[in-house]
């Protein structure tokens, strides 16, 4: 649709093959394509079966576990058949456990990392994919090795940073590390120099739009569907990620991964209250996957480096 | 959204029509000169605040940690830096906790990548058939991704219990005496990497998938008109196809395996996580660098840990550049 509305230059030959990059670009990027073709035969089948018995069965258990209450879980044989507290449980997680408030932040958390990743980082992939710039090479390579640092090495003088901008035990100082990611640039500007066409950055300059016009009414329409994948992938990484919301923050204002570490931490532990904290803090998450499970199976392996 | 463009543009000038008065010539020069700044310039602007963020937050951290662990730091009082030159590292090279810790870090790093990947093959393996119900195989492999690790450290947890956990109660069904999977060493190290390998074999199938996707189909039909049986296309044709990607993912896993922290910590349930059960039997560096550092307050020694951790990283890659500069002389 893009491209039948931009004004076509009178000296451009066709469009047709300005069309045919632009029709490749969009969602086709992101769907799987067809590998080999054999079929599955009933042995393919009952391994997958037990794969995918072996990767559900775990959060099934949870929640069977979280339906029970604290003294049936403690029984062999152990339950295998949901119990009738879920609900019960689920309130007292939600009350007791600071598990609401947990989940609220993990919302607030989550969602400002996952805005500002997709935003810089479709920002820094359009630079990387499309624009000429000095030490454009170097500095992608710089991007790319920052992937391989760990984040955990920094963590001394980071938790001093915070405690000296005073955002100790706050959210930002969870959310201020992780605004940008370098696996996102990387993954935009893959999806962008394969899905963008030149064609259309030019025009654009040819009609006198400057840069962030030319971001705004041409790249964002295109890099959509990617921007959507990687939001729900850094959601779910924000959401998820432990290691420094566990320094930085305690357990007045936690997110949902240090809220569920208290959970276990005391000496007399109900475990279907603990079940039922871990399953809610998990559910949001199983909903997106239930719901986009295609685009974000699509998006992780968009990212795959192939070959 | 485009159709909108279009219509801003046309109210624009065109800075390539030719005019000739002059007051618009200096107009179209400003707007020329606008132009040249605004390509030099937008493409720095753009990528800006990614390597601002990466520098403060990421950057200058990891170059301060090498600062800081020349010094005494407590943590109650961060300002109060003392000089100590590489005490901490003669410190910390005499001390048997950090070579238990590194001990424990690199052999569950082991248990725990080397099935994983394993497995991750053959799933890719078989998601890559065609067949029914394909897409519900692959988001139910990513099932255990979308699992905090927090969540799942707590289900295993349970699973792995001693009095009444399932898989004592399902070896008991079959003869064998119930496991201590805590207080013992290698039970407990083995449970543990039960969580790494249960949350990412999915994850790396799916990368294996995408990258046995991308190899042409006329190498396995060269393959077939060869001869090569299923098992010699997979080793000889899919396996070769994928290097990169195989190379990828021990990078990923390697770095994941240095950083192992929240599963260890969880899985001793509070007290004993911190140190990695009684004996800091499955301490790991990640969690010795929480100890030291926020347990015995001394953030110098605990700036030291994450050096220790950033050599082993190197070391680890060092090694795997040799091992295959080693394996691509042989062959």
């Amino acid at each position: 649709m893009t491209i039948h509305s931009l004004p076509v230059r009178t000296d451009a030959p066709d469009p047709t093959p300005a069309e045919k990059p632009a029709g490749r670009g969009g969602r086709r990027l992101l769907r799987q394509r067809a590998g080999r073709q054999h079929h599955a035969g009933p042995l393919a089948y009952v391994l997958l079966v037990i794969m995918a018995v072996l990767s559900i069965f775990p959060l099934y258990w949870t929640m069977v576990a979280a339906s029970t209450d604290n003294t049936r879980v403690s029984q062999t044989p152990p339950p295998f058949l949901p119990g009738p507290n879920l609900f019960s449980n689920l309130a007292r997680a939600w009350d007791e456990a600071a598990m609401g408030k947990a989940m609220i932040n993990s919302l607030i958390v989550a969602g400002v990392i996952a805005l500002s990743t997709v935003m810089f980082a479709t920002l820094a992939g359009f630079a990387f994919a499309k624009l000429r710039f000095k030490g454009r090479n170097a500095l992608l390579m710089l991007v790319i090795g920052t992937m391989m640092v760990p984040p955990q090495l920094g963590v001394v003088p980071l938790f001093m940073m915070m405690s000296e901008l005073g955002w100790s035990q706050q959210l930002p100082a969870v959310i201020f590390p992780t605004l940008v990611s370098a696996v996102g640039v990387f993954f935009m500007r893959q999806y962008l120099s394969e899905a963008l066409p030149d064609e259309l950055v030019e025009a654009g300059r040819v009609d006198g739009a400057h840069s962030l016009r030319i971001f705004w009414s041409i790249v964002l329409p295109i890099a959509r569907p990617a921007m959507a994948v990687l939001f729900m992938i850094t959601f779910v990484h924000a959401w998820n990620d432990f290691f420094w919301p566990f320094v930085v923050l305690d357990m007045t204002n936690p997110t949902v991964p240090v809220a569920l570490t208290q959970l276990s931490a005391g000496y007399v532990r109900d475990q279907s209250l603990i079940m039922a904290g871990a399953l809610l803090g998990t559910l949001p998450l199983l909903v997106m996957f239930v719901v986009f499970g295609r685009q974000i199976v699509s998006g992780i392996m968009a990212g795959a480096v192939k070959g | 959204m485009a159709t909108s463009t279009t219509k801003a543009l046309a109210g624009e000038e065109p800075p390539g029509t030719p005019r000739s008065t002059g007051g618009e010539g200096t107009a179209r020069r400003r707007s020329a000169l606008l132009h040249r700044l605004d390509v030099k310039g937008a493409p720095f602007a753009f990528i800006a605040p990614f390597f601002i963020v990466f520098l403060a937050f990421s950057f200058y951290p990891l170059v301060y940690t090498s600062w800081i662990s020349l010094h005494d730091v407590e943590l109650a009082t961060l300002d109060v830096m003392e000089w100590v030159a590489f005490d901490n590292y003669v410190e910390l090279w005499g001390d048997s906790r950090f070579w238990n810790a590194l001990q424990n870090t690199i052999t569950i790093g082991v248990i725990s990548t080397v099935p994983q990947l394993l497995m991750a093959l053959g799933l890719a393996h078989l998601l890559n058939y065609r067949m029914r119900a394909s897409l519900f195989f692959r988001v139910a492999s990513l099932v255990p991704y979308a699992t905090s690790v927090a969540a799942a450290a707590l289900v295993f947890t349970m699973i792995f219990e001693r009095d009444f956990g399932m898989i004592n109660w399902a070896l008991g069904a079959v003869g064998i005496d119930p496991v201590n999977w805590e207080a013992d060493k290698w039970p407990a190290q083995v449970a543990i990497s039960t969580i790494v390998i249960w949350r990412w074999t999915g994850y790396n199938a799916l990368l294996y998938l995408a990258a046995m996707q991308a190899i042409p189909a006329e190498r396995y039909e060269a393959a077939s008109l060869d001869g090569a049986s299923r098992w010699k296309q997979f080793t000889h044709v899919t396996v070769p196809g994928i290097r990169s990607t195989i190379v990828f993912t021990i990078v990923l896993s390697t770095i994941g395996a240095t950083q192992l922290f929240g599963e260890p910590l969880i899985f001793g349930q509070g007290p004993n996580g911190i140190t990695g059960g009684a004996d800091n039997q499955y301490q790991t560096l990640g969690l010795l660098l929480y100890e030291e550092g926020w347990k015995n307050y001394q953030m110098g020694r605990s700036a030291t840990v994450a050096w220790a951790m950033f050599l082993l990283l190197v070391l680890a890659f060092v090694a795997q550049r040799l091992i295959k500069r080693l394996r691509s002389r042989t062959s």
